[in-house]
């Protein structure tokens, strides 16, 4: 955004001509992103069907938070807990995986002469839908009542001598195993930056280390993690904030039923199945005061390193 | 340096082994959708995709009950052959085939001195006969499944054999108008293209504009505008969800594509400029002041110089646009929903619907993906470089 002076003076153009060039995206944006996020700041603080404030809902005798009405429900009732619990499991174990297993993968790949083709392997996976991936995953889950398993885990689960499970309706397994999906997509993400970030250590530092008797380990420990720990704040922050937003994975493989209801899904019914739009916006500022403050520790994270660049 | 002269290759093994593990970790679940959506249906639900390559079902019971008698090809009793379908017709289920099978023949047990299956291997060898018999031999794999998905049959059989004997459904007409079926893939295809190329360029030629002003135009405001709309990337799709699709309601846009093209374009926007503004900003300044010296205006050097330059970063962000619209099913659920299904929407309801038909699920998943995978591996550069380049998107 420093680049004021960058303009070269020279330019001569009328009063008029940049903003021909600005305002129609400005002004699509104002009308897509600007005006709906005010608005549904005001419907959360509305009724059910935007006819008077939240308050009018209340019942005397009954806890009530005024014209926060609908906040009591999106932070309150237990659905809205539920969602808070798994939002909060996916963030740590997904975000975990994902980026253990992405630097896993490119340091691995790093070593190797079919490294293209590892990583080409890995990322495949953020290329497809979320709803192919469910139905990839959901088929890998499938639980047979009859004798016959043609879901891939619980045949293995059978090899092995153990009873099938039914891995998206009991409670906590199913939660593991729709984190198990994200985790499926989004690794080669991590992979990618981290990947990146790797190559990018000078290899001499490395090489004295190696000389100095550095075993490899202790020279991935002390000197490629700290140079690539900036890099992997931003991984850690951008997959916290995808996760956050997780919708179509838990909408196709469970519908949140089961006990895997998270925030964005919770957001879609409430609006499009019970039609209850204050709550429905109430919990969308739930969901975007959740994620400012990753987004902004992302941005000045972000900054910071193209400042040092 | 280097103690051991044992060849670097074999030095690294736990490093292949633990990389290729998790290599066929990844591609096993692909994998075995791929499979499946090749199997015929009545394999698939019977068993696993990776007995694919096994014997038909049934016969190891077959061999090990009546091949001694009957013969590995079931002709050996002349009066009994079994590739006889009119006589296999007579045995189609396991309690008839076990019936026939305790009944004595010429005052002997049927089975002599080996006892009479049980239910479960009776139903294979009936599994079995069938198939010898030619009255449901299924292949070992069939695209019939592609074809069910894209002409949206929903029936007991397969598309093919019902058209074959004139029974198909009201919706279908066995013909080539069978594609353009509502509940088809075939038409989520060309709605899925309908929605996906006008939000892919639209936002990237209103951005181009915006970020060559931003780069390269003085007027008021100019930073604060910037910041701002960096700002706006933190906005959730959630959040925006409510208000349109009320504003939609009013002008009667929910459910076409004109609805969905906006809101896309709308919602790309800020990351799509943001990023072209870096990437045009990062051009020398010596090459727009020299157009600028030989008489060239905004609009010249903007469409002659900016656009061509930025190839690059324009590449990258229509990949990821494409795929982000492509893959999308929450924004087509709320604005497009039934009326101009697109292929996320058609499969998520598939899932619904269908219950346990994993080869139509498997195939119509694969058609979804197809092209995403096209373009991952033939741009794949292109795809790597957008991301480095963007990891700050929200």
């Amino acid at each position: 955004m420093a680049a004021e002076a960058q303009v070269p003076t020279i330019m001569k153009q009328g009063r008029v001509t940049p903003w021909l060039y600005v305002l129609p995206a400005l002004f699509v944006m104002s009308i897509f992103i600007v005006y709906p996020a005010l608005n549904t700041f005001y419907l959360s603080l509305r009724n059910i069907d935007n006819t008077d404030w939240a308050s009018a809902a209340c019942v005397a005798g009954e806890p009530c938070w005024g014209v926060l009405e609908n906040y009591r429900y999106a932070l309150t009732s237990p659905i809205m807990q539920t969602a808070f619990i798994n939002n909060l499991t996916w963030i740590l174990l997904m975000v975990s995986g994902t980026v253990l297993l992405g630097l896993l993968v490119a340091v691995l790949a790093d070593r190797v002469r079919y490294e293209s083709l590892a990583k080409a392997i890995i990322f495949l996976p953020m290329a497809i839908s979320f709803v192919g991936a469910g139905i990839i995953w959901k088929f890998m889950y499938d639980y047979g009542s009859g004798q016959v398993q043609i879901g891939f885990l619980n045949a293995l689960v059978k090899l092995l001598g153990g009873q099938p499970v039914s891995w998206l309706t009991t409670p906590q397994i199913n939660n593991i195993a729709l984190i198990v999906v994200g985790v499926w997509m989004w690794t080669g993400f991590c992979m990618t930056i981290l990947s990146a970030s790797i190559k990018s250590v000078p290899t001499e530092i490395l090489e004295a280390a190696r000389v100095d008797g550095a075993t490899e380990w202790q020279a991935f420990q002390g000197i490629t993690i700290p140079i690539i720990w900036p890099t992997m704040t931003v991984v850690i922050t951008t997959m916290v904030i995808n996760v956050l937003k997780i919708f179509d994975i838990v909408y196709v493989m469970t519908g949140g039923n089961y006990g895997t209801e998270v925030i964005a899904n919770r957001m879609y019914s409430e609006m499009y199945k019970s039609f209850q739009t204050g709550r429905a916006a109430a919990i969308a500022v739930v969901l975007i005061l959740v994620i400012v403050p990753a987004m902004f520790y992302n941005i000045r994270r972000f900054r910071e390193q193209e400042a040092t660049r | 340096m280097k103690p051991a002269k044992t060849p670097r290759r074999l030095r690294n093994w736990p490093v292949h082994v633990l990389l290729i593990g998790l290599c066929l970790v990844w591609l096993v679940p692909a994998f075995g959708l791929l499979v499946t959506s090749f199997r015929p249906f009545q394999a698939v639900n019977d068993s696993g995709w990776w007995t694919v390559l096994s014997a038909p079902k049934g016969q190891a019971e077959y061999e090990q009950n009546c091949a001694a008698c009957h013969g590995p090809d079931g002709r050996q009793i002349a009066a009994a052959d079994l590739t006889n379908p009119e006589l296999v017709q007579n045995f189609r289920r396991s309690f008839t085939l076990i019936a026939a099978l305790k009944k004595d023949i010429n005052d002997q047990p049927h089975m002599g001195t080996t006892p009479v299956p049980n239910e479960q291997a009776a139903a294979d060898i009936a599994t079995y006969l069938r198939r010898l018999s030619g009255i449901d031999a299924p292949p070992r794999f069939t695209v019939s499944n592609y074809v069910d998905a894209l002409v949206g049959y929903r029936g007991e059989r397969t598309y093919e054999a019902d058209c074959a004997a004139a029974e198909q459904a009201l919706d279908l007409n066995c013909d080539a108008s069978d594609l353009g079926n509502p509940r088809g893939m075939g038409r989520a295809f060309l709605n899925s293209i309908l929605v996906t190329l006008p939000a892919t360029i639209l936002p990237i030629l209103f951005a181009a504009f915006a970020a060559y002003a931003f780069a390269w135009l003085h007027f008021p405001m100019r930073t604060w505008i910037f910041a701002l709309l960096v700002g706006l990337q933190v906005v959730p799709l959630q959040m925006t969800l409510i208000p349109i699709s009320r504003l939609y309601a009013q002008l009667g846009l929910n459910g076409t594509f004109p609805g969905i093209w906006l809101f896309h374009m709308g919602f790309g926007l800020p990351y799509a400029i943001y990023l072209m503004r870096n990437f045009l900003g990062s051009l020398p300044r010596d090459l727009f002041e020299s157009a600028y010296i030989d008489g060239a205006d905004h609009w010249t050097a903007f469409w002659r110089l900016a656009v061509p330059l930025a190839i690059p970063a324009v590449a990258s962000l229509a990949i990821f646009q494409f795929l982000w619209v492509w893959n999308d099913l929450l924004v087509a659920l709320v604005f497009l929903g039934g009326q101009n299904p697109v292929m996320t929407y058609q499969i998520s309801n598939m899932v619904t619907s269908l219950g346990g038909g994993w080869h139509l699920l498997t195939a119509a998943a694969f058609l979804s993906m197809a092209l995403p995978m096209i373009i991952f591996f033939a741009l794949q550069r292109f795809f790597v470089r957008g991301m480095l380049a963007g990891s700050v998107k929200g």
